[in-house]
């Protein structure tokens, strides 16, 4: 074993040997010559490729319904526009919206215009160009709420928005409570089960997915944002090029052309055709970087004890429900035995992501409807997480108890039958006491993995761990020390389980032997 | 059924088996069929047992003995036939259309199984009043105090607190034992008692069920493949050889004037 190590070891050492020769070699390539800058490039090659997202939809860029397989929308219009003046042709590259970024600076396109709003987060990032198309966070409420009519009346209530967009960073800075979602949809079904008391979002989105329910309106326009072309942080070039064909298009009022056709020009638009360089300034004034702070390590600890609460809450459903579940399929009549089977292949054959959805925004408001109590609360969510997490991980513990009920010698039953036990008196003196030793080790490995599963429900808005870490180092502009920090907690809550795990399997070892 | 089943009932392999003078058998057995899948384990077997006699089922290995056991204490169900034990009254059919008469059959009789099964999770003191405590509700406070005297009453006291894992075989034997007895049964069956035992062991154990017999009033009915063990314990002997009991009588006697000739060659008498 010692041998081996060292030669392990040496071999690693010979190939860490490797590296820098590597990297010289790269750096005399890329020192060889004129290197070609993007603006050049695009020039060359005569395309202009930019990164979007079709499932954002309409109007942005999408499939014709009529003709699938062509793109339509107003983001399409504009960059044709924007390519013919500089010359070039557009072309569309496909890219989830949530990694627009990362995978430009990667170089899987030039540019991103794709309702991509200017944040103080995202121009440290990437270089913007003037805006195409100006846009207003709008707060929409419910109708029936009276007292909703201002985001300043919104004092300490739950305002929904996307997270990282324009309007997060508008309601931090806001005394309100943020509730951050992943997609359009969900933040005003919540604001109409009654979970959230105003929605901020931009105009588009707002008019598309929050006013076509009759029992929401406009409240108020909170501020203006803007949509602009993203360029990697060093292709002045290109950026600038872009920037004059954008001011080319609106000064000569083709850009507002296109937004009427989409219906979606309106006043605010007015302000693209007159558009300076100090406006450029004005909008990409940067807001002081944070820095990682006593503050953002205590919010850090807040959110390791929400991953933790939520586990455990989760875990003790799990552990008796999968108890019920593994006794009814092995001991149950037929039906109750087939409903228990289909529970466990149902919640392990579909992803825990979309049942945390489906009880979220499905079942959960069906439920109140269904029992006329329709005013859902800030601890839906909560409940969800731990109630969604709890079903999906009944399924494995239902699997786990199972064999090691079926570890026990039949001997056990039959003991604790010829002493007048009933089936159900042996089981739970004799048979299930037995088995969960056996499955304790498996049960706290489980518990190790819900602890990390718990991220998921950040989808369903519950702020722990791994969302606390998100938001941070979108605040810090860096994944680094919020990273490392939420690493070393999640290793703080599992370790010392993992400890735990591996004792009982070597007690498990030394009493069955 | 067959509680008055009279001899002239009886197959003509079945020779009279030696009776106490009085009464009503505490078990009857009445032409009992079993089988496994197509093959028949037990092909007919029938007799009675009276209070207070330790009879021992003897015969080769596969002969039928642990299943006739099974069928006797509930844990096996049969095709045809009847068994009765004591009040409980067992017919062919799947054990749960029995519940009622299974639950009755518990109280009049215990089993001590071959490789004893003892609870692993609980001390031998504990495996002792689990079930009158949670079967018969009897108070724990009572319940732990009869078991510390039926520990000692098999010569365990010393290790009441022991785990099984911890215990020796003799040892688990005779909390198995104990255990059985707590619940005060009528009859007590044993498969193989000496199979796991050392054999200066042996004549530990034949004195204490000896000693049982008379103090806790006893009937046994005793598995063994051991003419020997059968010989030093029983006061009487079944031989059941291939599904069928062909000899029934005074162990000393088989053992002298076997009647079957097949008895012979299981008792290696041909070969001597
Ligand atoms: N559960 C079972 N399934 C199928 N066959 C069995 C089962 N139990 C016992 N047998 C068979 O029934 C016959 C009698 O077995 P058994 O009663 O254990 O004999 P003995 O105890 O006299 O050695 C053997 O041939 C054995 O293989
Ligand atoms: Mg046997």
């Amino acid at each position: 074993m010692y041998t081996h190590g060292v030669t392990s070891r040496a071999r690693i050492a010979r190939w860490l040997a490797l590296i820098p020769l590597v990297l010289l070699a790269g750096a005399l390539l890329s020192c060889g010559g004129h290197r070609e800058t993007a603006l050049e490039r695009v020039r060359r090659t005569g395309i202009l490729r930019w990164g979007g997202d079709i499932q954002g939809g309409e109007p942005y860029v999408f499939e014709d319904p009529g003709q699938p397989g062509r793109l339509i929308g107003f983001e399409v219009e504009v960059a044709d526009a924007v390519a013919r003046e500089m010359g070039v042709q557009a072309e569309f590259v496909q890219n989830d919206w949530s990694n627009l970024v990362p995978s430009l600076e990667r170089g899987s396109f030039d540019v991103i215009m794709n309702g991509l709003e200017v944040t103080p987060a995202r121009a440290d990032t990437v270089l913007f160009t003037r805006p195409y198309f100006v846009f207003s966070a709008q707060l929409v409420t419910r109708r029936d709420d009276e007292s909703a009519t201002s985001l300043d009346a919104l004092e300490n209530h739950r305002v929904g928005t996307l997270a990282s967009s324009f309007s997060w960073e508008i309601l931090r800075e806001r005394p309100v409570e943020v509730v951050a979602y992943e997609g359009t949809e969900e933040p005003y079904a919540d604001l109409r089960a009654g979970r959230l008391d105003g929605v901020l979002l931009d105009d588009i989105i707002a008019t598309r997915y929050g006013l076509v329910h009759p029992e929401l309106h406009l409240t108020e326009d909170v501020a203006d944002g803007y949509y602009a072309v993203a360029c990697r942080q060093r292709e002045t070039e290109l950026c600038e090029a872009i920037d004059e064909a954008l001011a080319a298009i609106a000064a000569r009022g083709e850009l507002r052309q296109i937004l009427a056709r989409w219906e979606i020009d309106n006043e605010r638009q007015a302000r693209l055709a007159s558009w300076t360089d100090e406006d450029t300034h004005a909008m990409l004034l940067v807001r002081q970087r944070a820095t990682f702070t006593a503050h953002h390590a205590w919010l850090f600890v807040e959110g390791a004890a929400v991953t933790l609460l939520v586990s455990v809450l989760a875990m003790a459903l799990a552990i008796l429900l999968g108890l019920q579940l593994a006794l009814a399929r092995m001991y149950g009549p037929k039906p109750l035995a087939a409903v228990a089977t289909s529970y466990v292949e149902l919640f392990r054959g579909t992803p825990v992501l979309l049942q945390l959805h489906v009880l979220y925004f499905g079942i959960m408001p069906a439920i109140r409807a269904g029992i006329g109590v329709d005013a859902g609360t800030e601890y839906d969510a909560f409940f969800a997480a731990v109630v969604g997490l709890g079903l999906n991980y009944a399924a494995y513990e239902a699997e786990i108890y199972r064999a090691g009920i079926q570890a026990i010698p039949p001997g056990q039953m039959e003991a604790a039958t010829v002493l007048g036990m009933s089936t159900s008196l042996a089981l739970r003196r004799i048979i299930v006491p037995q088995a969960f030793r056996i499955a304790l080790p498996g049960v706290t490995n489980d518990f190790i993995a819900l602890l990390k599963d718990s991220s998921l429900v950040s989808v369903i808005t519950v702020v722990e761990l791994t969302k606390r870490m998100t938001i941070t180092a979108i605040d810090v502009r860096s994944y680094l020390l919020p990273g490392l920090l939420c690493a070393g907690l999640y290793l703080a809550l599992s370790y010392p389980l993992s400890l735990l795990s591996r004792r009982l399997e070597a007690q498990l070892a030394r009493e069955s032997s | 059924m067959s509680s008055q089943e009279s001899p002239e009932t009886r197959t003509s392999t079945e020779p009279e088996a030696p009776r106490d003078a009085s009464g009503t058998p505490v078990i009857s057995v009445d032409k009992l069929v079993k089988k496994y899948g197509e093959r028949t384990v037990l092909k007919g077997v029938s007799f009675d047992i009276q209070p207070g006699q330790v009879v021992a089922l003897v015969g080769p290995s596969g002969g039928g003995k642990s299943t006739a056991l099974r069928c006797m204490t509930g844990l096996e169900p049969f095709h045809d036939g009847a068994i009765r034990v004591g009040d409980a009254k067992l017919t062919p059919g799947p054990l749960a259309r029995h519940k009622h008469e299974l639950a009755r059959l518990r109280l009049e009789s215990g089993l001590v199984f071959q490789t004893w099964h003892l609870f692993p999770h609980m001390t031998a003191l504990e495996n002792v009043h689990e079930a009158p405590v949670h079967v018969k509700r009897v108070p724990l406070e009572v319940a732990r105090n009869k078991a510390k005297v039926l520990l000692e009453k098999v010569g365990l006291s010393h290790r009441q607190d022991a785990m099984p894992r911890n215990m020796s075989g003799g040892e688990q034997q005779r909390c198995a034992i104990a255990r059985a007895l707590a619940m005060e049964p009528k009859v007590l069956f044993m498969d193989e008692p000496t199979s796991a035992l050392d054999p200066q062991r042996v004549g530990d154990l034949v004195e204490l069920l000896d000693h049982l017999k008379t103090s806790e009033k006893l009937t046994f009915v005793i598995v063994t493949h051991e003419m020997k063990f059968a010989e030093k314990l029983a006061d009487r002997t079944l031989v059941l050889y291939e599904g069928h009991v062909i000899e029934d009588g005074h162990p000393k006697d088989i053992l002298v004037a076997p009647k079957d000739p097949r008895t012979r060659t299981f008792l290696g008498l041909d070969d001597a």
